[in-house]
């Protein structure tokens, strides 16, 4: 580990905002966002509906590169397999091509979608992995296998050979993930891969997720409303609200002393064996396109003061490692 | 102990089997004997995953459809065959809400509408008094006056589930059905729904059936739970008692893969392996058998019953030794 920790991280994205456009110009979904991602480490981004997390982590991936009415701007620093610094947000054609698969890979909430209905679930790996590394026709129907039970597929040569109709949600996604991992990527961005499952399946891709991050020393962005999932996998949490970080550190000290309102909220949120019901949090996220100009969790806080509503709150360090959105975060201390 | 308001004796329902096209076409068996009582003015969790037979037990009940086998019963009476027409005046006093309330509210109707109109069908007031009634009980589930003259779509996924619970309210129910009422919703948002759905049950004696795959929402609010799974219920007892010591491994398994509140410790992990199985091929004997940590060759050999486990308690499992532990 301390020799990874003299590399410059894998990922440094520092201010990196996305705006779309608009009936009446552009409009900021997410504003200056900046975290860092070491290999080996998993980060998770916690935030409701609105929130960006979504957005942000897509972002990473440049899948809105190329599309019109979207713009991302800010930093995205990659350190290459040469060490090199790669900009990410410049990269175009044929570069942008072989980051995606090849150094970060998405799994989406909705296996479905990221497989082609029409063709094997063996052949599509394998096309990935002729595409992504130049394999020959057998070698990649062998890896393809191969990465088939590296997922916990059972009966894996058989499963090849089926078409994704035939296969259960959860062995779907599983046949997603090894789809992800065809390319050997360096960062997996995982978001809500386990929304869509029964809780007993969840559990099952939670650990394999959390066994191949930690076995192959892959960065992983985990993209969760779910506080308690989080904490499952993931070594830091960036809290969003409303398209703005709102608190940043690791998981295990933002979930045993949340230094910002909102974090403290969602957590009571969450029913306890001996905590009171939870309340919920009254009132509604401001439309992160349109949002007031001061602390944008204002008008649901019950800590807010007339401060709160006067400027824009920064994002301050309160503590190494630890970020917070809040001016009155001592008050949570 | 009080009469159950909503009964159901070894109820079973079984779609699709053989046609003049598909003759070997086996049936699912969505719900395979399941017996059920929601006494007045309590809360009945309902859990499982998919193909529990969760939802259609909550069906069943409310006659939005009719079992294969088995009796259904309203407040003591029989219900079971009695034809739609003959329904009717039961109707008010049974009600659903809905995972998606966007897909139960008419969209050109302004909910102030909505929800009066549903008191003007069952008789209970028309005109002026229906509409007042019906802004009253918008303001108590928390819509302001203002929404009142609004449509569904102009309303966030919170707002709607609100109306569509005053909407249920509005004819003055004595048992509600609510299906996954908050699993749409984001979290601060479906906190405050279960929080309203306490109170309003408290506030009016009503009895709840409350269907959802979520073990630790249904702590937040329920007097009991049912644990089911493939159609039949492995467990069930005092909420608070069963989700401390379940007496099952299904429900040790569901309460120990359920995140729940990160700063609570969650004991062992049991991860269990495989899938649910399909309704339409049920393992035999106990249907939990084939991804249970502690199954026998005895239990492939009958279906366990539910036996009492101390007061109010019972589970399907004839691993005792196991389980008491």
């Amino acid at each position: 580990m301390s020799a990874a920790a003299a590399l410059p991280p894998l990922l440094a994205t520092d201010a990196l905002s996305v705006a779309f456009r608009g009936a009446s110009g552009w409009m900021t979904a997410v504003s200056e966002v900046s975290f860092t991602l070491r290999e080996g480490e998993a980060l998770a981004l916690v935030g409701e509906s609105g929130s960006g997390k979504s957005v942000t982590a897509m972002a990473v991936a440049r899948m809105h590169a190329g599309m019109a009415g979207t713009r991302a701007t800010g930093t995205l620093r990659w350190r290459g397999r040469q060490g090199e610094a790669v900009d990410l947000l410049a990269l175009r054609g044929e570069a942008l091509r072989r980051l995606r698969g090849r150094e970060i890979a998405v799994v989406f909430q909705d296996p479905g979608s990221a497989l082609d209905p029409l063709f094997t679930i063996g052949d599509q790996i394998a096309e990935t992995l002729r595409h992504l590394l130049g394999l020959g026709r057998r070698a990649a129907a062998a890896r393809a296998v191969e990465l088939l039970q590296l997922v916990g597929i059972p009966d894996p040569i058989r499963r090849a050979g089926e078409y994704p109709h035939q296969l259960s949600g959860g062995m779907r996604q599983r046949a997603v993930i090894a789809l992800a991992l065809a390319g050997e990527p360096r960062l997996l961005i995982a978001d809500e891969p386990t929304t869509a499952l029964d809780v007993t399946i969840q559990a099952q891709i939670m650990e394999l997720l959390r066994d191949l991050q930690e076995s192959r020393g892959m960065a992983m962005i985990f993209v969760s409303h779910d506080l308690g999932l989080v904490a499952e996998v993931a070594h830091r949490l960036c809290v969003l609200y409303a398209g703005q970080v709102v608190e940043e550190g690791t998981a295990a000290e933002v979930l045993a002393a949340p230094r910002h309102p909102y974090t403290r909220a969602l957590l009571d949120c969450i029913p306890s064996r001996d905590g009171p019901p939870p309340r919920g949090i009254p009132g509604l996220m401001p439309n992160p396109l349109a949002p007031p100009p001061h602390c944008r969790f204002a008008e649901r806080c019950a800590m807010a003061v007339p401060a709160c509503r006067e400027a824009p709150v920064p994002l301050r360090d309160v503590a190494p490692g630890r970020r917070s959105r809040c001016l009155r975060w001592e008050a949570l201390a | 102990m009080t009469a159950p308001i909503a009964e159901g004796r070894a109820l079973v329902m079984e779609f699709g089997g053989p046609s003049l096209l598909a003759p070997r076409r086996r049936p699912v068996r969505a719900v395979a004997g399941v017996d059920i009582a929601i006494r007045r003015g309590e809360a009945l969790g309902l859990v499982g995953e998919s193909g529990s037979g969760k939802s259609t037990i909550g069906r069943l009940l409310l006659r939005l459809a009719r079992p294969t086998a088995g009796q259904v019963l309203f407040d003591g009476q029989e219900i079971t065959d009695v034809p739609r027409p003959a329904l009717r005046p039961l109707r008010r006093r049974m009600q659903m809400v809905f995972q998606d309330p966007f897909g139960s509210l008419n969209p050109r109707m302004a909910i102030g509408t909505a929800v009066a109109e549903g008191i003007a069908l069952h008789g209970l007031a028309r005109g002026r008094e229906a509409r007042d009634r019906a802004a009253a009980l918008l303001h108590r589930v928390g819509l302001a006056p203002g929404l009142h003259g609004r449509r569904p779509a102009a309303l966030s996924g919170g707002q709607r589930q609100r109306v569509a619970i005053a909407r249920a309210l509005a004819v003055e129910p004595d048992f509600v059905v609510a299906d996954e009422p908050v699993s749409a919703l984001d979290v601060s948002v479906g906190a405050e729904i279960l929080a309203l759905l306490r109170e309003l049950r408290s506030e009016r004696g009503l009895a709840l059936l409350f269907v959802s795959h979520d073990l630790h929402a249904v702590r937040s609010l329920c007097d009991r739970v049912a644990v089911l799974y493939l159609g039949r219920v492995m467990e069930e007892g005092p909420a608070d008692a069963v989700l401390h010591a379940p007496r099952h491994p299904y429900t040790r398994a569901l309460l120990s893969a359920s995140p729940g509140h990160p700063g609570e410790a969650r004991g062992p992990r049991i991860i269990l392996r495989g899938e649910i199985p399909s309704p339409a091929a049920p393992p035999s004997g106990c249907v939990f058998r084939t991804r249970c940590p502690h199954a026998l060759p005895a239990c492939a050999e009958a279906v366990p019953a539910l036996r009492a486990m101390g007061p109010d308690r019972r589970a399907a499992c004839i691993r005792d030794e196991v389980m008491a532990a």
